[in-house]
């Protein structure tokens, strides 16, 4: 159980002026799995590999339960990195490879074998051990993979990009073994991964890094209902944007006036609310509610996203087909807006 | 068409092969009969008197030749062990690394390939008579360096220049010491470049004759030398025995690496990728 505490960490890379990864400071609680999310080359990598002591900081800091471990080397960290491509190593067997980190530790070859074959039975690959890697499917590499990780018991355990090289089917059955085992296991884990859905299906908190600086660092929920900023909403596939002014509560735009759930300041703001929260209303014409007139329906099976035009305003909706079974393009399409799902972003 | 071109394939094999055989092995032949001749003149086709004189005098403690074998050895072997310790660091930095004279360095190592050997020895020469090197056995090794090393360095540059090292970074993050990684990690998957390249560094060092007669100023005997005085004093017997001698570590080398040199490992096949 580690608390990892990270402390205006900062990238520059030689020949680089501008830093890969800009003052991120992040307190990860003992024991919980946080994704760093962010597109490629946001700086994500780079921050596993300073936790992990394969790369040098430009400057902050990185403690484990109140120690300073920059100046402790990889091999003393505690610290193991699963890489996205495995790197098992091709000339040993599996069970060779899942050993090699209690070999390092000078742990005597009984020992190893028996821990060997319990972690086999932990990821499911009992009867692998004399094989090599390159016998293995994608799905299993990762679980040796895994398997060679936590066999060693580490403080923190760094995964890179876990469920992205694994088909559908198999990215819930690895999900469910990377949190079952490091739930279990109570080792603080922290995974990098540039898909908001790994990331919010793995982790107990997310957070968000866009151009080398943290965004927001929250439970995963408060992504879609209260994104920071507009950049924040975009990554999460928020699309509606309107812009306006709050006043005592209401937020006025030039299509219509919408009355906000939360205490928000006075001022000018982009209101915004996800698509699949946007209601079809009968007409009733109650207050958040607004007439548009629908310019593209889309049946997707189990939802229709519905394009509609209010003013200048395009609104995106997505709804259960049942409700916008009789509405055609061109018709007017009464939309209410709950204000329990309204959010304003400042710009 | 499936059995035509199997055919076709069996009869390249077959006309390879005897390529191979008649320019490898028949010149060998003569080699072989004059060891066991007393005498064989023209117009005689094979000698008419048969002996182990040959053989009896090369393995006698006069003649030098097992003496100057072990010699041989010895210095082959110390040089391809210097070429393996300069040729890995060397190769990984060309095979790996980006950095600044990159091809400069790349010419320099390759220059004793291109340049003839006597041009350089001769201003080395003078540099190791001040160092008290010259008709050492330890300033021949270090000279033989000169033709190895290059071999050594394209080898390892290939070899690098397909390698990971991020497995590296993976076995440091699972416990290993530096020196344990290398050990465990870099040393099996560079494995056979080091190999195929050690066996060439042998070869070139084993079949050194202009380098060792210079800088051993004639009292470093190895067989080379001792071969082309008994081929200058016309012994074609004497010639023929240590001649056989001689191209056993290359005939053995050949089908160590016959496998590998068939492209089946990127050892060989690394080499254009510096």
């Amino acid at each position: 159980m580690t608390h990892v505490s990270l402390q205006a960490l900062t990238k520059i890379y030689p020949g680089s002026t501008e830093p890969s990864l800009d003052k991120l400071s992040l307190e990860i609680p003992s024991g919980e799995l946080t994704a760093l999310l962010g597109p490629s080359g946001c700086g994500k990598t780079t921050t596993m590999k300073m936790i992990a002591g394969l790369l040098k900081t430009t400057s902050g800091d990185v403690v484990f339960d109140g120690r300073s471990i920059l100046q402790d080397k990889p091999e003393d960290r505690g610290v193991v990195m699963v890489f996205q491509n495995y790197l098992l190593f091709p000339y040993m067997s599996v069970a060779a490879n899942i050993g090699f980190g209690l070999k390092m530790r000078k742990i005597n070859q009984a020992e190893i074998d028996q821990r060997v074959s319990d972690m086999l039975d932990l990821v499911k690959l009992p009867d692998l051990g004399s094989r090599r890697p390159s016998e293995l499917s994608g799905g299993q590499q990762q679980r040796v993979a895994l398997a060679r990780a936590l066999i060693v018991q580490p403080k923190v355990l760094l995964l890179d990009e876990p469920l992205s090289n694994l088909d559908a089917h198999l990215r819930f059955e690895m999900r469910d073994l990377i949190r079952n085992l490091q739930q279990d296991m109570g080792i603080t884990t922290i995974f990098v991964t540039h898909d908001q859905e790994e990331a919010v299906v793995l982790a107990d908190k997310v957070a968000l890094i866009l151009d080398g600086r943290l965004k927001q660092y929250d439970v995963s929920s408060a992504f879609y209902s209260r994104p920071v900023d507009k950049a924040t909403a975009l990554f999460f596939g928020g699309q509606n944007f309107i812009s306006g002014e709050v006043n005592n509560g209401v937020f006025a735009s030039s299509f219509g006036q919408f009355q906000l759930h939360d205490k928000t300041e006075n001022g000018p703001g982009t209101l915004t609310i996800r698509p699949e929260n946007i209601r079809i209303d009968s007409g009733s014409g109650g207050s958040n509610s607004v007439v548009a007139s629908i310019v593209e329906k889309i049946y997707m099976g189990t939802q229709t996203r519905l394009q509609c035009q209010v003013g200048d305003t395009l609104l995106q909706v997505i709804a259960n087909p049942n409700d916008v079974e009789g509405y055609t393009v061109g018709q007017d399409i009464s939309l209410a807006l709950p204000a329990q799902s309204l959010w304003v972003l400042r710009s | 068409m499936e059995r035509n071109g199997s055919l076709l394939g069996s009869s390249f094999r077959f006309l390879t092969g005897t390529v191979l055989i008649v320019w490898l092995v028949l010149p060998l032949v003569p080699l072989a009969i004059w060891s066991f001749a007393k005498g064989w003149f023209y117009p005689s086709l094979l000698p008419k008197v048969w002996s182990l004189r040959a053989w009896e005098y090369t393995f006698s403690d006069t003649s030098g030749v097992l003496d100057s074998l072990w010699l041989t050895i010895g210095i082959s072997l110390a040089a391809t062990a210097l070429s393996v310790l300069v040729g890995v660091p060397a190769g990984r930095a060309l095979g790996m690394y980006q950095f600044k004279g990159k091809s400069f360095v790349e010419l320099l190592i390759l220059a004793p390939m291109i340049v003839p050997g006597i041009a350089v020895v001769l201003g080395i020469h003078s540099i190791f008579i001040s160092m008290g090197l010259t008709n050492t056995v330890q300033g021949v090794i270090l000279v033989h360096l000169i033709p190895t090393i290059p071999y050594m360095v394209l080898v390892m540059a290939g070899i690098f220049a397909n390698y990971d090292p991020a497995y590296e970074l993976q076995a440091r993050s699972l416990g290993a010491s530096p020196l344990k990684t290398f050990w465990y990690v870099t040393l099996p998957a560079i494995m056979p470049g080091i190999i195929v390249g050690a066996l060439f560094s042998f070869l070139v060092s084993w079949s050194q004759y202009i380098l060792t007669l210079l800088i051993g100023g004639g009292r470093v005997v190895t067989l080379p030398l001792l071969l082309f005085n008994f081929a200058t004093s016309g012994r074609n017997d004497i010639t023929g025995a240590i001649g056989l001698i001689y191209i056993l570590p290359g005939i053995v080398i050949l089908l160590l690496t016959a496998k590998h040199l068939s492209g089946r490992s990127g050892a060989v096949g690394g080499f254009g990728q510096i």
